[in-house]
């Protein structure tokens, strides 16, 4: 229950946050001011636009489908957020710390699809079925190459904990239990002899240990633009043709529902690209011989500071992620459906496909 | 002069390559945003070396200055016009309404020396209608019809833009149009009298 509550406030928050800053970062790379009205520096435009949101009417087209259309914002932002449940936010907290966490998460997000046909098919719209179709057949592509691109990180960490996975790629990876004689080399290749177990910091980095998960951090990251339906792979909102895709005949609060399932699916992913391939909520600082960088930005592990910097470091990544998704969003534009399709079936997959065998290969350097 | 031949690019690092500068592009604008864009007269010599940064402007509490002879909102000088309705002929959009009464004796001179005959008991303008074109100020014969600088006059009630120039409250007004009236009585019996004695005689 503390979990729950804990997440659900962080997830707010974090969505608030994101909102102004999309708006904001939007207005300043097209050289406008962005709001400025509501609270200094329009700060609470954000709050207010959810509570213009709730005054709103709730509207249930008379043809709807209307157990479908009711259900299905809720079900997209269940998928969504019970992702969370997995991700590990410190070194001692972690809401549901279970053993097959990435195996979890991939099964229950990809129950967002099954929500977005529902919002589709029971609005009764042409459109909004259309834009459910689109989006459905963007998702359900795009977790080809990302599940795979993930796969590559779990075949290197040979774990489906995040938490493991978490404690690998930093200097306190001995205090994992189950993990007390591990050790970690530079670039994961054992031959070379140099140890950086002790070291940590972004030495110890997935993307760093094992050089080849920078390439399916890539994949992963643009796959997971696509499949929280973020520009360039915007296709299914497409307000110029299918006018705003499948939540088109939503109002009010149902529609602030899927509006937070997509700003908290931008944070999930994120999250999740984080935690399997930047490190984590490990500190990006090594331990250089004497001067401990890594231990001093760490804390220690079940105190107050292990939370607070773990916290630290994790949130603080997760938003240089999220700062790119948005930079993106304002820089290329929207690929065509058969661009999309080609991305991700003729260049992502048989990469991504690529990098798992790969990944293989290198593990076996690491032992 | 010469034209080159467009070479057509394509490939797998050229692509990284343009969405590295695509990218950078949007970051340099973004660090850019630190600096604003002043409101600026266009005679200032900082007018144009504003090149980066926001170029948008919090509208009400900011704004560009408009040259002095901006041509915006209509203003009538009612005390110089002489209710001559050429404004009110040539106006494509009939957006002035003019009605005159006649005044029984001269009621003074404008500005520009021209005699005043007419009251004018209405002499609205609808902005609402009107097309900004600037002809019945052209055609003006006393130049009491000039557009103005002002340029932010917008209303919550479209009745608002109905601008009444008139410098007369409606009983003045009844009252004008009783004095023509009467004049006129004593016109037509001062004729009546007259024709009637020509008759006799």
């Amino acid at each position: 229950m503390l979990a729950f509550v804990l997440t659900l406030v962080l997830l707010l928050g974090i969505v608030i946050v994101l909102a102004y800053a999309e708006r904001k970062v939007a207005a300043f790379m097209q050289d406008r001011l962005g709001p400025t009205e509501a609270g200094p520096y329009g700060s609470l435009q954000a709050v207010l636009d959810v509570l213009k949101l709730l005054q709103k009417e709730d509207i249930v087209p008379a043809a709807a489908d209307k157990n479908l259309f009711k259900l299905a914002p809720v079900l997209i932002f269940a998928a969504v957020f019970a992702g969370f449940a997995v991700i590990p936010f410190t070194p001692s907290l972690v809401p549901a710390g279970i053993g097959i966490g990435v195996f979890y998460l991939l099964a229950i997000i990809s129950l967002d699809v099954v929500g977005l046909l529902m919002a589709g098919w029971g609005s009764n719209n042409k459109y909004a079925m259309l834009g459910a179709m689109r989006s459905v057949a963007q998702i359900v592509s795009y977790e080809v190459p990302a599940g795979l691109a993930i796969l590559s990180a779990v075949m290197i960490c040979q774990s489906l904990d995040f938490q493991e996975i978490s404690y690998q790629q930093g200097a306190l990876i001995n205090q994992f239990p189950g993990q007390e004689y591990e050790m970690n080399w530079l670039f994961g290749i054992k031959a070379l002899g140099i140890n950086t177990t002790l070291v940590g910091g972004i030495t110890t980095w997935n993307i760093f240990r094992a050089p080849l998960l920078l390439v399916s951090f890539v994949i992963y990251f643009i796959a997971s633009l696509a499949e929280s339906n973020r520009a360039p792979f915007d296709i299914p909102e497409a307000e110029s043709e299918l006018v705003a895709g499948f939540h088109v005949e939503y109002s009010g609060f149902r529609f602030a529902v899927l509006f937070l399932a997509e700003y908290s699916m931008m944070v999930l992913v994120s999250l999740v690209a984080v935690v399997l391939f930047l490190g984590s909520w490990n500190t990006p600082l090594p331990n250089i011989g004497p001067v401990s960088l890594a231990y001093w930005t760490s804390g220690t592990v079940g105190e107050w500071s292990s939370i607070l910097w773990g916290g630290f470091w994790l949130l603080s990544k997760t938003f240089v992620l999220l700062f790119l998704q948005l930079q993106i969003r304002w820089t290329y534009p929207r690929l065509r459906v058969d661009q999309l399709m080609h991305l991700c079936w003729k260049v992502l997959t048989p990469l991504a496909l690529a990098v798992v065998l790969g990944a293989g290969i290198w593990r076996l350097l690491m032992v | 002069m010469e034209q080159k031949a467009i070479k057509h690019t394509s490939g797998f690092w050229f692509a990284i390559k343009s969405l590295l500068s695509g990218l950078a592009l949007t970051w340099r604008h973004f660090r850019k945003a630190r600096n604003r864009r002043t409101p600026e007269y266009v005679t200032d010599d900082n007018y144009f070396k504003q090149p980066d940064g926001l170029v948008t402007l919090t509208y009400p509490y900011e704004a560009l200055p408009v040259p002095d002879n901006g041509r915006y909102r209509l203003h009538n000088e009612i005390d110089d016009c002489i209710v001559c309705d050429l404004c009110a002929k040539i106006c494509p959009v009939n957006c002035i309404t003019i009605e005159s009464v006649k005044a029984t004796e001269e009621i003074g001179t404008t500005s520009d020396g021209t005699k005043k005959r007419l009251y004018a008991p209405v002499f609205d303008i609808d902005l609402a209608q009107c097309c900004y074109c600037g002809l019945c100020t052209t055609v003006c014969p006393t130049d009491c019809l000039t557009m103005t600088p002002v340029y932010d006059f917008a209303e919550v009630d479209i009745k608002n833009m109905v601008y009444h120039f008139t410098d007369l409250t409606p009983e003045q007004a009844e009252e004008k149009k009783q004095l023509l009236a009467r004049q006129q009585e004593e016109m037509a019996a001062a004729k009546a009298v007259a024709l009637a004695a020509r008759k006799q005689g």
